[in-house]
Parts: structure tokens; C-alpha cells; sequence
């Protein structure tokens, strides 16, 4: 079933506009998606008719609020399939949610000697928490190489795995490449050694349909910025055992049973792990992000970004200098590039004086650059709204500019 | 040689028949940086990168018969263009005259919506480069 993309496009006010006097291409989806209308409407409704502090008030707003609050809270555990609501944390973003595991379960459960092991393509959020953790407990850091594609080799990984493996900590689809990491077989053989097994959803969740518990990963991080819901607010999901075990992360209201002066005992999970007034309404105005995917239905929206990226491959491939960076068998809609004889910042620039919103620099995976010898790519990266006429004007700009260098 | 300020009129005539054109003023932008005297491959080295610059930036300075001769480069060539807009204003002047130098030409141009924050800042940091070289050569003349 092929989806009615204008009519998709419709409800995203944002994409109607000019950029230098150009329609705007929005063509910067891993970094953040746009958002529909009802998300902004969820927003605006909230505070004009919700607007109060949730749990514990006494009060019909009050009560309101909390009520569509763990509304979304049961709307991510039917969208990642999770056993429970209970396993659903909210957090400030995907980084926050990998930090919360670090600082949390890493702080109790790994020590000296204990082995983390992590991909050469991970967004430095999943490099940098892991880091500090070693340093502070003695630990050692392990990476999984990969070949030129930007696959994981696996066999490599196999290799790094031991008794003294205490965690992976993996990206789902990398931002960077758009590559799908065989997630599976990462856990299944993580688990094999009593590992447990972090994913990197951020990149992933928006267009793979994720069910934790098939999946049986431990821990699951992503944000709601990139699923077309709003900014500052992401998600950890952890399973109820591992989330029991970990202490708090951060001390304040809510996440307490009682405090005396003499002690406090810890609310339950997943109140635990969220101390202070959380981003209540970007969590209401979440679920109509979630009713979106709901609507048009994830299959069919990857269906449609697979077209666009095969698209976009054909249109690019016989340009002279047109360098793709990442060709993977399995990607999500995300392509990357270079222009040979041209630094990525001056395309994008160009680009963007066309209308076209892509990413450049090294999308924070400086590791994963350096890997390709390269200071960087553009990248342009495809949602639900964009089209193949959209990424003709890309096209059309792309070889423009490789004629500049590679006559 | 033309004033500091005649050549800020030049380049300011000059973007004025680009118009609103945002693709063919970066497009000239870039051809400018074509003309940026050849860059030594031995001064390419760290401690003549500009710091507070997204891309690389190579600058050096000498003195010749009392006046600043600037000499830079960058891996990108928008970059390039800025910089041979700079060079073309203030190179081979006095110290005090490069000191004193109020570079109205960038805001004129509307050069911030051009090329956009980030180069904007870079851009900062190369004029402020230029008039740390300037003092260090008046301060040595002076002493």
C-alpha cells in the first residue's frame, strides 16, 4: 500500500516555507523530525486546559494530568512492546537514558577488570558515558570493529566477548551510516557470556518496529525528538529486574517512598528514576506522536523511506565524485556522502542556499570518521513526508556542485 | 593603494549586484578564495590554525618594510573566500592603520545571514587573529 504523502505533508506546518527563497527540503531527520500539527495542538491544549503538577495533587487538574501523562507512559510500552509500564522511564533524551544506565547500573554492577564493549560506530553519547565509568572503576573498554561498508564484523565481536564482559552497549541503526546492526544476534550472544545488552534506539525506533522483549534486550535508549514528538524528552526502558537492582540516579521529590533525616527509601520503579517535575507536557503532547506512527503504520512508513533512500543511491551513484560513505546491505533512510574535492560544510552551505536542509561535520562519531580517513560527511536523511521529487533538486544540486571539482 | 575604506566600498558595490541571491553570492564567495596567494606547505602546521573555527584555518603574518603581510589558507573553500576578503582589506598596511581598521563591510554585506552562525563566529576569530599579529608588530616597532 503506497501512503498518500501529500496528505502527510499537510500535517506538518513546518514544510511549508521558503528558505532563501526556496521551498524548504527537509532533508535533516536523523537530527531532529518535524512535527505534526497534533503534537503541537497536544502541547498548546495542555497548557491552556492541564496545565498542573502531577502525582500526588488533589485536584481535578491535577488528577487530569497525571491520568495523560501515564497515558504515554502505556502508549511507549505498546509502541516497543515492553511487559510492563512500569519499565517505561522518562528521561531528557537518548543521552540522558544511556548516562542513567552508566551512571546507575554501571556504578553497581561493573568494576575493575570488567569489560564494556561498545562498536566503532557509536554517537560519542555512547562512547563518552562509558569512558567515564572506566576511568572512575578500573574498567576496560572494548570496540567492535567494522569493515569498509560499515558493517560490524562479527566475528570480531564474538572474539571480544568474555566472562569478563559485563555489558554491550550498541547502536540499533547509526546515525552516521544509516547501517542496521544485527541487534539479535548481538544479544543473543552477549547474553551467552551473562552480558547484558544496551541499545542505542535513537536512529532506530523511528522506522524498525521494535519489540523489546522479542528482542530480550536489557536496556533500550531513545528520544522522542526523532519520532516526530517533541524535543527534551527521551526514554529509557530497562527490564523490572535490572531496574530494581539499580539504584537512583538522581536524589529528589517524587522518586522517594519516605525520608527521614535518618533515611530514605526509594519509590518504586519507575518513579524511582524520576526525580523532580518531569517535562510533563512534552510527554502528554508524546502520545500524539505515537498515535501518528499509529496511524499510518510503521511498515508502511519504512516501506516509503526504503523507496526514497534506493532513490536517492540510483539518482547520486553515476555522479563524478559523488563519494557514498556507508553502503550497508541493511540501512535505514539515512545517506551519507562527499563530494570529491569539497569539505562537507561547503556543500551543506550550498545545499542550504537551495533549500536544502541536510547535516555536515562528523555527526558526532569522530571515532567512526577517523575510521574512514575522512574529517566528515553531508548527510541527508529521509522521513515520512519527504519525496523523490525532493530528492531530484538534491540530485540536481549535488551534481552541480561535483562538476565544480571533478570536471 | 586604495584606503581601507574605499576597498570596504568595493567589496560592498560588489555584493550589492549579487542581490538577494543566496547561492550566487556563496557561489562568489568561494571564487574569491581562488585568488588567496599560495599558501606555504610548510606553514601548515598546528600553531598557525586559528582557534574558534569550524574548519581549518591557516594564518601567518610578516613584516615588510613596516607593514603586516598576511598569508592564509583552509580546507574549505567558502572559508577561503572569507579569508581573501579579509586579506583584500587589510594586508600590507601599518600596524596601527590595521588596529584601528572598523570593518563595516561584513555587516554591510549582510555577511551573518549568509553564511550563518558558525562561520560567522570563524570569521570573528580570523579578524581578531589579524589584529593580534598587527599589535605584536606595532608593540616590536614601538619598543
Amino acid at each position: 500500500m503506497s501512503l498518500d504523502i501529500q496528505k502527510i505533508r499537510g500535517l506538518f506546518p513546518v514544510l511549508h516555507q521558503e528558505v532563501h527563497g526556496k521551498p524548504l527540503i527537509y532533508f535533516d531527520n536523523a537530527a531532529t523530525t518535524q512535527k505534526p500539527q497534533s503534537v503541537l495542538d497536544a502541547l498548546t491544549k495542555y497548557y491552556e486546559h492541564d496545565n498542573s503538577n502531577i502525582h500526588r495533587g488533589a485536584h481535578a487538574l491535577a488528577d487530569r494530568a497525571t491520568r495523560y501523562y501515564e497515558d504515554t507512559r502505556e502508549a511507549v510500552r505498546e509502541f516497543i512492546k515492553a511487559r510492563e509500564s512500569a519499565e517505561i522511564i522518562f528521561t531528557k533524551g537518548t543521552t540522558e537514558s544511556i548516562n542513567l544506565v552508566a551512571q546507575s547500573f554501571g556504578r553497581k554492577f561493573i568494576g575493575k577488570d570488567d569489560e564494556i564493549i561498545i562498536s566503532t560506530m557509536e554517537h560519542h553519547s555512547n562512547i563518552v558515558p562509558w569512558q567515564m565509568l572506566c576511568e572512575e572503576k578500573g574498567a576496560v573498554l572494548k570496540i567492535i570493529p567494522i569493515n569498509e561498508a560499515g558493517e560490524i564484523l562479527f566475528e570480531e565481536f564474538e572474539k571480544l566477548l568474555s566472562k569478563k564482559t559485563k555489558l554491550v552497549s550498541i547502536v540499533h541503526a547509526s546515525n552516521a551510516l544509516g547501517t542496521i546492526n544485527p541487534v539479535k544476534k548481538i544479544i543473543d550472544a552477549a547474553h551467552a557470556v551473562g552480558a547484558k545488552v544496551l541499545l542505542d534506539g535513537a536512529q532506530s525506533t523511528s522506522h524498525l518496529e521494535i519489540d523489546v522483549q522479542a528482542l530480550d534486550c536489557d536496556f533500550l535508549a531513545f528520544s522522542a525528538h526523532k519520532l516526530y514528538g517533541p524535543t527534551g524528552l527521551g526514554v529509557l526502558y530497562g527490564k523490572r529486574e535490572l531496574l530494581e537492582a539499580m539504584p537512583p540516579f538522581l536524589g529528589g521529590g517524587e522518586m522517594i517512598k519516605e525520608v527521614t533525616f535518618e533515611k530514605t527509601t526509594y519509590n518504586d520503579i519507575p518513579f524511582k528514576f524520576e526525580a523532580g517535575t518531569p517535562n510533563i507536557a512534552d510527554v502528554i503532547a508524546f502520545k500524539a506522536s505515537l498515535d501518528f506512527f499509529k496511524s499510518i503504520g510503521k511498515p508502511a512508513m519504512k516501506a516509503h523511506e526504503d523507496s526514497l533512500l534506493a532513490y536517492a543511491n540510483e539518482q547520486l551513484k553515476d555522479i563524478k565524485g559523488f563519494i557514498p560513505v556507508g553502503t550497508a546491505s541493511d540501512k535505514v533512510s539515512v545517506l551519507s556522502f562527499n563530494i570529491n574535492g569539497m569539505h562537507p560544510f561547503d556543500v551543506g552551505q550550498m545545499l542550504d542556499a537551495k533549500g536544502i536542509a541536510v547535516r555536515t561535520g562528523h555527526h558526532c562519531t569522530q571515532p567512526l570518521m577517523k575510521r574512514f580517513g575522512i574529517e566528515g560527511t553531508v548527510r541527508a536523511s529521509f522521513g515520512v513526508y519527504n519525496t523523490k521529487s525532493e530528492i531530484d533538486k538534491l540530485t540536481e544540486g549535488v551534481a552541480q556542485l561535483a562538476r565544480l571539482k571533478n570536471k | 593603494m586604495s584606503s581601507i575604506k574605499e576597498i570596504q566600498e568595493e567589496i560592498v558595490s560588489e555584493f550589492e549586484i549579487l542581490g538577494e541571491d543566496k547561492e550566487s553570492t556563496i557561489f562568489y564567495i568561494m571564487e574569491l578564495g581562488e585568488n588567496l596567494e599560495a599558501f606555504p606547505e610548510s606553514e601548515r602546521v598546528d600553531e598557525n590554525i586559528i582557534k574558534g573555527c569550524q574548519s581549518k584555518v591557516w594564518l601567518t603574518a610578516d613584516e615588510v618594510d613596516g607593514k603586516v603581510h598576511y598569508k592564509a589558507d583552509s580546507n574549505t573553500d567558502i572559508t577561503k573566500g572569507l579569508i581573501s576578503l579579509l586579506i583584500r582589506v587589510l594586508n600590507n598596511r601599518r600596524p596601527e592603520e590595521i588596529l584601528k581598521a572598523d570593518l563595516n563591510f561584513i555587516e554591510r554585506i549582510g555577511m551573518g545571514s549568509i553564511i550563518g552562525s558558525q562561520r560567522s563566529n570563524g570569521l570573528s576569530a580570523m579578524i581578531k587573529q589579524m589584529k593580534l599579529y598587527a599589535l605584536a608588530f606595532q608593540t616590536k616597532q614601538n619598543a
